[in-house]
C-alpha cells in the first residue's frame, strides 16, 4: 500500500512537471503550486489564449519539448492538486503559506521539492532603470507569450546563450534589432569548440544564431562595456565602450542579462544550507545528485540551485521525485535513477563550459560611478553602498541592507544582490563570499493587506 | 508614445479597458503590462525619484511594474490578466 505522503512541489516549469508526474505515476497525490496561470515556466511559457503562432514560431528548435510538457501537464489534474496562481510565500517546517485567489491557505506537506527556477542576472548601469530597458528573459517573455517586442529599434546586451537566442528571435519574428552586444570578449568563444563534443547540436545551433545575425546586417559586437543609457522618459540611445572607444547607437529598447541566478528564497526559508560557488559568483543551496538538500525531505530541482537549463531540470525534476518515493521507503527503478544522474553530470559539465564562453563580467562595478542606481525598489545608488562599507566599516551584506534598505525593497533582492555583494566585497575588501548572503525574509513576494487568513488541510 | 510593439496576436478580440481616463483596447491574453505599454511607455513612478518605470523583468521577480487600479488596488501588471473593464492608471492624478 501506498504510503500516506503528501509532497509540495513548488514551481509549475520543467522540473515541477516532471516532478509531479513521476509521483503521480506512483500513485501520490502531489500538490503542485505555481504562481503562473499555465504550467511551463518561464522557458516553456504559454500564452493565455491560443493565437496564429505555432508551437515552432514560439518555442523554435526546442517546441517539441515545450508541447511535450504542456501535454503532460495538461493531462495531470485529475493526479495532482494543481494550484495555478498561487504563491508559496512563507515555508516553516513543513508547512508551506500559500497565497491563492485571495486566501491563504496554510498547507501540510510531508515532502518538498523547490522548483523555484532562476531569473535574469543582472547588474546595474546607469540609466538601467529607464522605461525601455527590459531584462533578456522578459524580451524573451513579451515575444513568446505576448507577441510583442520590447521596443521598435531594439538592442541586446550582456552575455550568455540567451542573448544570441532571443536577439536572433525578435529578428525572426520581424523586429528590428540594432545590435547584439556581448559584454564578453570574442576570445571567450573559442570556449565554445570544447563543448561541440559534449552537445554539438546546441553548439552549432548557437554559431547558427549568431551567423544569421550578422548576415542579416546585426552588427555584433565583443568586449562591450556600457557607459550609459540616454533618455529620460524612455530609452532613446545606449552608449558603450570597446577597447577604451566610446561608441553610441540610437534605439528605443533594450534587453539586458548576464546569464541566470537561482531563485533560492524558499529553499533559505525551508533552513537549507548554502554554498559559495566560485564559478557563478553566487551563493547557492546544497544539493546531492538526487537534489536532495541539507534538510531532510526538502529537495530542489532545476535552475533553483544552479543554472543549468530546461534539459537538466526535467531530469532533475524527475530525479527529486524518485528520491522522495526513494525516502519513503519505495526504491526506485535503479538503471533509471543511473541514467538520470548520468545525464544531469553531462549536462553540468556542459554547463561549465558556457560559463567560461559567456564570463560574468570582471570588475564592471569597481567602474560604475557613485550615483548609479543599484536598488531599483528602494532607489539607492551605488555611492550609498560604498559609504556604508567606508565610513560605516559595514563588512556583511545584511548589516548592508539594515543600513541602507538596499535589498529591502519590493523584489527582496532578486534585482540587486548580486551587484550588491560585488560592491560591499570591492569596498571593503574582502573577498565576495566572505560578505556573505542576503537572508530570505518572508513574505518572499508582495501580498496583498487583505489576504484573509483561512486553516485549510489540502 | 508606446513602449511594446505588437508583432502577433494582432486579431485576437477587443477587450476594453481605461487607461489613464480615456477608453482604451487591449487584446484577449493580455497582460496589463502588453494591454498598458503598446499605448504608453510608463507604468508608474519611482517610489521616491518619481521617475517613469515600465517593468523590467516581465516575469514576476522585480516587482518593478505595480500599476495602479481606479479601486486602489496595486497589481503586478507582467504577471496580471487584462480584464474588461479594467481602470488603470501609470501617472499620479494632479493635486488640485
Amino acid at each position: 500500500m501506498t504510503p500516506l505522503l503528501r509532497p509540495l512541489i513548488v514551481g509549475a516549469g520543467p522540473a515541477g512537471i516532471r516532478a509531479a508526474e513521476v509521483l503521480a505515476n506512483a500513485g501520490i497525490r502531489p500538490l503542485l503550486v505555481d504562481e503562473a496561470p499555465l504550467g511551463g515556466g518561464q522557458i516553456y511559457r504559454q500564452r493565455l489564449v491560443a493565437d496564429e503562432r505555432s508551437p515552432r514560431d514560439l518555442y523554435g528548435s526546442e517546441a517539441r519539448k515545450a508541447t511535450a510538457l504542456h501535454e503532460t501537464i495538461a493531462a495531470l489534474p485529475d493526479r495532482v492538486d494543481y494550484w495555478p496562481q498561487a504563491l508559496v510565500w512563507n515555508i516553516g517546517g513543513n508547512v508551506a503559506d500559500i497565497a491563492v485567489a485571495g486566501h491563504n491557505r496554510r498547507t501540510d506537506f510531508t515532502h518538498l521539492i523547490l522548483a523555484t527556477g532562476a531569473t535574469d542576472r543582472v547588474l546595474p548601469f546607469a540609466g538601467w532603470t529607464t522605461p525601455g530597458v527590459f531584462s533578456l528573459g522578459g524580451a524573451q517573455v513579451a515575444l513568446k507569450s505576448q507577441g510583442c517586442a520590447i521596443g521598435e529599434r531594439v538592442v541586446f546586451l550582456g552575455s550568455g546563450p540567451l542573448l544570441y537566442l532571443v536577439a536572433w528571435q525578435y529578428m525572426k519574428a520581424g523586429a528590428k534589432v540594432e545590435a547584439v552586444l556581448d559584454t564578453a570578449p570574442l576570445s571567450a568563444k573559442l570556449n565554445l569548440l570544447r563543448g561541440l563534443a559534449l552537445q554539438p547540436g546546441v553548439i552549432l545551433r548557437g554559431m547558427r544564431y549568431a551567423a544569421e545575425l550578422v548576415a542579416r546586417g546585426v552588427p555584433v559586437l565583443y568586449g562591450v562595456e556600457p557607459v550609459r543609457v540616454e533618455g529620460d522618459a524612455r530609452v532613446t540611445a545606449i552608449v558603450w565602450q570597446e577597447r577604451g572607444v566610446e561608441k553610441r547607437i540610437a534605439c528605443d529598447a533594450i534587453g539586458f542579462g548576464l546569464g541566470l541566478r537561482s531563485e533560492t528564497q524558499l529553499a533559505d526559508l525551508a533552513g537549507c544550507r548554502f554554498l559559495f560557488d566560485t564559478r557563478d559568483r553566487a551563493w547557492r543551496p546544497e544539493r546531492d545528485a538526487a537534489g536532495r538538500t541539507s534538510v531532510a525531505r526538502v529537495y530542489i530541482a532545476g535552475d533553483g540551485a544552479g543554472i543549468a537549463g530546461a534539459d537538466a531540470a526535467e531530469l532533475g525534476g524527475e530525479r527529486a521525485g524518485l528520491a522522495v518515493l526513494e525516502d519513503a521507503g519505495l526504491p526506485p527503478d535503479p538503471s533509471r535513477v543511473r541514467d538520470l544522474e548520468q545525464k544531469s553530470a553531462a549536462l553540468e559539465r556542459f554547463r561549465s563550459i558556457l560559463e567560461s564562453a559567456f564570463p560574468f563580467p570582471d570588475g564592471w562595478t569597481d567602474k560604475l560611478a557613485d550615483d548609479v542606481v543599484l536598488c531599483r525598489c528602494e532607489e539607492i545608488a551605488v555611492g550609498e553602498a560604498r559609504l556604508a562599507a567606508g565610513t560605516m566599516g559595514v563588512v556583511e551584506i545584511n548589516r548592508l541592507k539594515a543600513l541602507t534598505r538596499i535589498g529591502m525593497g519590493r523584489c527582496q533582492g532578486r534585482m540587486c544582490g548580486t551587484s550588491a555583494a560585488e560592491v560591499l566585497a570591492a569596498s571593503c575588501g574582502r573577498s565576495l563570499d566572505a560578505v556573505g548572503r542576503l537572508r530570505a525574509q518572508a513574505p518572499v513576494k508582495p501580498l496583498p493587506l487583505d489576504l484573509a487568513a483561512e486553516e485549510v488541510a489540502a | 508614445m508606446a513602449l511594446l510593439k505588437r508583432l502577433a496576436r494582432r486579431d485576437l478580440p477587443v477587450i476594453p479597458f481605461i487607461l489613464d481616463g480615456v477608453a482604451c483596447e487591449g487584446r484577449a491574453g493580455d497582460t496589463i503590462m502588453t494591454a498598458a505599454l503598446t499605448l504608453t511607455d510608463q507604468l508608474r513612478r519611482g517610489d521616491f525619484s518619481g521617475t517613469p518605470r515600465a517593468g523590467f523583468c516581465q516575469m514576476g521577480a522585480c516587482q518593478d511594474c505595480w500599476v495602479l487600479a481606479a479601486d486602489g488596488r496595486r497589481l503586478r501588471a507582467c504577471t496580471t490578466r487584462l480584464e474588461p473593464g479594467m481602470d488603470l492608471r501609470t501617472r499620479p492624478e494632479k493635486r488640485s
